[in-house]
């Protein structure tokens, strides 16, 4: 590894880039206006690499790597796009859709919700895996938001804000594999929970209308998340 | 040049995606000098015909009815279009799917029923154990997502197969659309 | 301690041995313990007393002798081996010390089971009293961490271990000895090392035997390696279902603490190293290291991805050196014999010797250890005594639900790290599952899927609803009521999970159903269009279904 404090250039789809140390490739293609997807990862919260949605080619490397949790080295070259990343994540997003239950034209967040603008933006018109229709709860026990659980797509964002901003952690993941889901203390309903402060960060975060705030019918609910860069500028934490 | 022969048929879904289809408005007579609409139900035809060029369907796969009409559509028609989100994907008709068959239906003929309560069982065709996507049953050709696709859409996607090109949908509609 | 004072306990230990002219070994570790071994041991030693032996007859419990399917076992000091003994044979055993020997009870050990077996990890598996340290010191025991403390730098150390060609034994073969110099090198407040003791692949019970059978031998490991390395702490995670490896570490620990070779200031060098217990409550996954780094830590056991890799980031993010049981358990011997020593057994790309699980259809099943290089063939044939009641041999799994299925046309590959890889399956931690002609290749390719989708940790989507979406088409076929373009299907999501799941469970876990597409997509295609299970595998359980 090269000197830290120097300048890092590295080649992202064949443009030259400069970049700080220890920015991550998602990081720098952003500042230079090339799209990599993403789901898990939302600026201002720690980065898990977990939706796989960001893999990218690097040159010498013989596996795919997460943009979001991979820094960057001097003289790197990367590539964002190719048929076979993009067949990947497609696919990635079939099997989020196939996984819960995903009715785009009832949900609260029909129209500003991350997962269905990726299928769009990604040319997901169909899903060609069968679905899965798993009978899921919804949790309204709280008088000001809801989750459902049938749209949720385990990015844990909500568990990082909420431990990470606010530092409440209510949040957090109970169960393994498919059978993997997010819960409030410790699995006691949200209404109940001692240790939510009603802020509503993880709402606001939430990639998808698995939490919303209640009153909202289909379509309404836009996620309002100015607060996360002003909170993480304040802090001088994490840039 | 032979007019094109044009199917819509309707499955388990709102009509809505036929009510967009009507809100082509005027389109719709400049689109009835390229295509012969020989089976819908927005025509009196009682029998689906052979040899139709392209069908839009409308609607999820949701009974032994919608079953055998699908798979005889799919036998006389070359382009088959699922038409929104109900055949693309089951969408509101997939609702009912982590439920079993039976609890539906002591739901809607039972519980909610205050008049004659018990399941029907000769009008009403039997449910499937799932209500699925067009795909899932048969091969479809082209993917029209949205609830419903607007008539621009549609009009575009009409336009393009009657050109004999393929039309490029995921820019201009999606899910939920 | 320094080298004279161990020798001095190795002598005193061997003295003492050699007071006994008669000596019965009786294995107690799980395998022969769940045939009730302790009771047959117990009967020794009452019967021994009963006749006034106790001065003259040792009797102990001892670790694994290997030739688990026929246990108990017990050995005695003639050089000769009884299977299937009960507490009922005390008497005649005794007897036999002098007189004729119990023909009934006698199981060959000039069978190439015994013969063909190199054993360096398990060397004292068998011969030594596990709970007793003094046994492992008479047996050259911490010998090595001596003289690495008192003779070695640790870049000697690290020399020794990268000359040997040592690679990591939990499942990738990382050399051990680049490992180790990425620890030793890296910059940190405190460094750490972690013993990987999670052995979570069905029917894998290597490092579990080493620990029964052999503790003190994985402590010195690390001891050595956290000399090497510069570590101060080290901890041991294994799984809670191994409680009886659980309570012999914990002695072994306080032994050694006790004779100063183990805690603050190691045999007077100012070399510390505190090692604690961690127990898993279960996951498989959390045999991943950075899964189990997080376990340990107190936090859900989920990998993150890589790099930082432990070495640099690990343990509260400092830097961790990470090996398995086995690894460490070739430490001290390579020490003790020189790196030189061992390169030379074993092949150009893998040395040394490799304890393997070997299970299923074959007459010999047990516990062995081979040189790197013996094929398939001699494990299966010769070691394993070939396929009982006449059946044909059809393949040999490898690497648990890491692996792949070896049919036929590869029985002459040799077991090396790189021909498994090759042939689309992997060394793994060392089981080895053989199956004959009544074995379902999909079946088993299900089951291997099963268990990926159970033990997945649902952190990542390629796994998370990959496995899931694999083994529903492995389901329907197996039910023969897959379509034709499932086969398809199946693929592109092996595909899919393998290149970009994050940690090496999802990417491994198409392996089991990429090996069977690839050498017997026959039965694939009899289950899908001819609705035939060629094996008669899954036909019978739909007729059971039936019944039930
Ligand atoms: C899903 C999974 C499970 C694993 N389980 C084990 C295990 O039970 N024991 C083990 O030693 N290594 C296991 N590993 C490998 C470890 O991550 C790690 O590579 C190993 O402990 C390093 O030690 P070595 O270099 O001595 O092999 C596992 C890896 C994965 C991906
Ligand atoms: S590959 Fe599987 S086990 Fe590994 S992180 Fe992903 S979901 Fe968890
Ligand atoms: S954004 Fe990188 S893995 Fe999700």
């Amino acid at each position: 590894m090269s000197a830290t404090g120097a300048v890092r250039t590295l080649k992202i789809d064949g443009r030259d880039c400069s970049a700080r140390p220890q920015a991550t490739i998602l990081e720098v293609a952003r500042e230079n206006k090339i799209f990599i997807p993403r789901l898990c990862q939302l600026e201002g919260l720690s980065t898990v690499g977990a939706c796989r949605l960001c893999l990218v080619e690097v040159k010498g490397s013989n596996k795919l790597l997460p943009a979001c949790t991979t820094t960057v080295d001097e003289g790197m070259e990367i590539t964002t796009s190719s048929e076979e990343l993009a067949s990947y994540r497609r696919m990635i997003v079939e099997l989020l859709f196939t996984e819960g239950n995903h009715i785009c034209s009832v949900c609260v967040s029909n129209g500003h919700c991350e997962l269905q603008t990726m299928a769009q933006r990604l040319g997901v018109t169909h899903i060609h895996l069968p679905y899965r229709y798993p009978k899921k709860q919804v949790d309204a026990s709280h008088e000001r938001f809801v989750l459902d659980h049938n749209r949720c797509v385990l990015c844990t964002r909500c568990v990082r804000v909420c431990d990470e901003i606010e530092g409440a952690h209510t949040w957090d993941l109970m169960g393994r594999g498919i059978d993997s889901k997010v819960i409030t203390d410790l699995n006691q309903p949200w209404g109940s929970s001692e240790s939510c402060t009603s802020c509503g960060k993880c709402v606001q975060v939430c990639p998808t209308g698995a939490l919303f705030e209640k009153g909202r019918s289909v379509a309404e609910m836009e996620k309002r998340r100015q607060f996360l860069p002003y909170l993480t500028l304040m802090r001088g934490e994490r840039t | 040049m032979s007019r094109k022969r044009l199917a819509t048929v309707w499955l388990d879904g709102c009509s809505g995606c036929h009510m967009s289809f009507l809100d082509m408005d005027e389109r719709l007579i400049e689109l009835a000098e390229k295509v012969e609409l020989v089976f819908s139900p927005l025509v009196d035809a009682k029998e689906f015909p052979p040899d139709v060029d392209i069908t839009l369907v409308e609607g999820a796969v949701s009974s032994e009815e919608d079953l055998h009409k699908i798979r005889l559509v799919r036998r006389r028609t070359k382009l088959l279009v699922s038409l929104g989100d109900c055949a693309v994907t089951a969408n509101v008709p997939a609702m009912r799917n982590p439920f079993p068959v039976q609890a539906i239906y002591d739901r809607a003929y039972r519980e909610n029923a205050t008049l004659m309560q018990g399941t029907p069982h000769e009008v009403i065709p039997r449910l499937l154990p799932y209500a699925r996507p067009v795909h899932e049953v048969v091969h479809v050709d082209v993917y029209l997502p949205g609830c419903p696709p607007s008539a621009d859409v549609i009009h575009y996607a009409l336009t393009e197969l009657l050109e004999g090109r393929e039309p490029e949908l995921s820019a201009r509609t999606r899910f939920g659309a | 301690m320094t080298p004279e004072e161990l020798e001095d306990i190795a002598q005193r230990e061997r003295e003492t041995q050699r007071e006994f002219p008669q000596r019965v070994n009786v294995c107690v570790a799980a395998g022969c313990l769940s045939c009730q071994s302790d009771a047959v041991k117990e009967a020794l030693v009452k019967e021994a007393a009963s006749r006034g032996l106790g001065d003259q007859c040792q009797v102990k419990g001892v670790g694994c002798m290997g030739l688990c399917s026929e246990g108990p076992l017990v050995s005695i000091s003639t050089g000769h081996l009884y299977q299937h003994v009960s507490a009922r044979d005390a008497g005649a055993i005794l007897d036999s010390l002098q007189g004729s020997l119990v023909e009934q009870l006698l199981c060959p050990t000039d069978t190439p089971f015994f013969q063909r077996q190199k054993k360096i990890v398990l060397e004292n598996s068998g011969t030594i009293d596990p709970e007793r340290i003094e046994e492992y010191i008479a047996c050259q025991g911490y010998h090595a961490l001596v003289k690495a403390l008192t003779e070695m730098t640790p870049q000697q150390v690290i020399a020794e271990i990268t000359t040997s060609g040592l690679r990591g034994r939990g499942g990738a073969g990382y050399p051990t000895g680049l490992k180790w110099s990425t620890v030793a090198k890296a910059v940190g407040t405190q460094k750490f090392v972690i013993c990987n003791a999670d052995e979570g692949d069905p029917g894998a019970f290597m490092d579990r035997s080493v620990l029964e059978s052999d503790p003190h031998r994985v402590l010195e490991g690390m001891l050595i390696a956290a000399y090497a390395v510069g570590a101060s702490q080290g901890y041991i995670y294994v799984r809670a279902e191994y409680p009886l490896a659980i309570a012999r570490l914990k002695t072994a620990i306080r032994q050694a603490e006790r004779l100063g070779l183990l805690g603050a200031n190691i045999c007077g060098t100012g070399f510390n190293l505190h090692i604690e217990l961690r127990l898993g409550a279960g996951a498989f996954v959390c045999g991943e290291e950075t899964a189990l780094i997080a376990s340990i830590e107190g936090r859900r056991g989920t990998p993150r991805p890589r790099p930082p890799y432990p070495a640099m980031e690990g343990l509260v993010g400092q830097p961790t050196l990470i090996n398995n049981v086995e690894t460490y358990a070739n430490v001290p011997p390579i020490l003790r014999n020189g790196g030189a020593w061992y390169a030379q057994i074993g092949t150009e790309q893998s040395k040394g010797t490799k304890v393997f699980a070997l299970a299923g259809r074959v007459r010999n099943t047990g516990l062995v250890e081979v040189p790197m290089g013996i094929s398939l063939r001699e494990m299966v044939f010769e070691i394993g005594g070939g396929i009982p009641d006449g059946k044909e041999f059809k393949a040999v799994q490898t690497g648990g639900p890491s692996g792949g299925c070896l049919p036929r046309e590869t029985l002459d590959m040799p077991v090396e790290y790189e021909s498994l890889a090759r042939a689309g399956s992997i060394m793994g931690s060392g089981g080895m599952i053989v199956m004959d002609e009544t074995s379902c290749m999909v079946d088993v390719a299900k089951y291997f899927m099963d268990f990926c989708m159970t033990e997945s940790c649902g952190k990542c989507i390629p796994c998370r609803v990959g496995t899931y979406q694999m083994h529903r088409i492995l389901s329907a076929i197996t039910d023969m009521s897959a379509a034709a373009q499932d086969l398809k299907l199946l693929e592109e999501l092996c595909d899919l999970v393998k290149h970009t799941s994050l940690c090496g469970l999802g990417q491994s876990a198409p392996n089991p159903v990429l090996s069977t597409l690839k050498y017997f997509l026959e039965e694939y295609q009899a289950h899908v269009h001819e609705h035939k299970c060629p094996a008669g595998a899954c036909g019978v359980k739909m007729l059971e279904k039936v019944d039930a």
